[in-house]
């Protein structure tokens, strides 16, 4: 039943994901993908929905993978399941390990999750950068195509911003306006 | 009653003004909840952030959880949680409705055909601030690139790289601890 599976795969997700935001990325990745429940397209076109509008990207991103699977109680049964196992596991740390983050288990434990972290979003980049710049896959892929030059200028001046902390807001709403100037001209 | 009604309120107006997620939240939370409501000070605000970071789950809700435990016990947790998840979760359910309205659309698709390109700028540089808070050396540097070869190239099951990840962290750091001492 989809509700059950909304459920256990977004409770999954929340149970797996240490450093919040986009950590979270490749474990939606790979979920939704494998169900086959959104295309990678659909996923960063969400990403940057979810950027733009309140809220953390987890609950944005359950919300609505269980929203486009199972209506709206499709969208509270993967909300509770990425909600759940934090809420569960911050009360118990909460009532009796007060000094949780600094016993040496943890400590371990983080020293190994952090630089895997960079290694799996790295992972997500790859993806979905495939996706971005081939679409079509490499099979059909022509090096004087516009469209792929245009993207990787619209890449590049979006990265220079955000590495000159230009908020990710203007950067979606500028890629959003170089998108529309492209296509408008060319008619794709 | 009257606190845990105040939470909810509290972390509801935080998840409503919170963009971008996690720790775009932590001046919120440190002028709502330390400054006006003094329920807790700025010390223990760090100690909450560190304490949501090496924990799973999103940031925001393992803040939410842990503040409103700590000001009005289980009901102060359940209810600052429903209260930093409400608004997103309503937002986006009216987001995604007009989001399918207009997906055909030819001028939100040219919009999105640009908007790729630029989330993907801003995942590298998440990437890279994580780069920056992780810790440095032979077996991190090892820990990035087998996971991103795995997960990335070889495609095994991420829950499991992160699991193994964690592991390998656990022994050598102890290791070295020992070693140290």
């Amino acid at each position: 039943m989809i509700y059950i599976d909304l459920f256990l795969t977004f409770f999954k997700i929340g149970a797996f994901t240490f450093g919040g935001g986009y950590a979270m990325l490749p474990l939606v990745q790979e979920a939704v993908l494998r169900q086959s429940w959104l295309g990678l397209e659909e996923i960063v076109n969400f990403i940057a929905v979810s950027e733009s509008t309140p809220g953390p990207f987890a609950i944005n991103m359950a919300t609505y993978v269980g929203n486009v699977m199972g209506g709206v109680f499709g969208a509270f049964c993967a909300t509770l399941g990425v909600v759940l196992p934090s809420f569960i596991i911050i009360l118990i740390v909460a009532k009796y390990f007060l000094k949780f983050k600094n016993s040496h288990g943890v400590k371990g434990i983080m020293s190994g999750l952090k630089p895997a972290v960079v290694g799996l979003i790295g992972s997500a980049v790859l993806s979905i950068g495939k996706t971005v710049f081939v679409p079509d896959g490499f099979s059909d892929f022509i090096f004087a195509d516009a469209e792929f030059y245009y993207c990787i200028g619209i890449f590049i001046t979006a990265l220079l911003l955000a590495f000159k902390k230009v908020h990710p807001i203007i950067i979606i709403c500028l890629s959003a306006g170089a998108g529309l100037l492209f296509g408008i001209i060319f008619n794709m | 009653m009257k606190k845990i009604i105040q939470l909810f309120w509290a972390f509801f107006k935080i998840g409503a003004f919170t963009f971008g997620g996690g720790y775009a939240m932590i001046p919120l939370i440190q002028g709502e909840i330390a400054e006006n409501k003094k329920w807790i000070t700025d010390e223990e605000i760090l100690e909450i952030i560190a304490i949501a970071e090496s924990t799973p789950g999103p940031i925001a809700i393992n803040t939410a959880t842990f503040v409103g435990y700590r000001v009005a016990g289980f009901f102060g947790a359940v209810f600052s949680t429903l209260g930093v998840v409400l608004p997103s979760f309503i937002i986006i359910l009216i987001v995604s409705f007009f989001l399918n309205q207009f997906k055909e659309n030819r001028f939100v698709k040219y919009a999105f055909f640009g908007i790729r390109a630029g989330v993907l700028a801003l995942i590298i540089k998440a990437m890279v601030s994580m780069y920056k808070k992780a810790p440095k050396g032979i077996v991190p540097y090892l820990i990035m690139g087998v996971s991103f070869i795995l997960a990335g190239i070889v495609k095994i099951n991420v829950i499991f790289v992160i699991i193994v990840c964690g592991i390998t962290g656990l022994v050598t750091y102890n290791l070295k601890g020992r070693k140290e001492q």
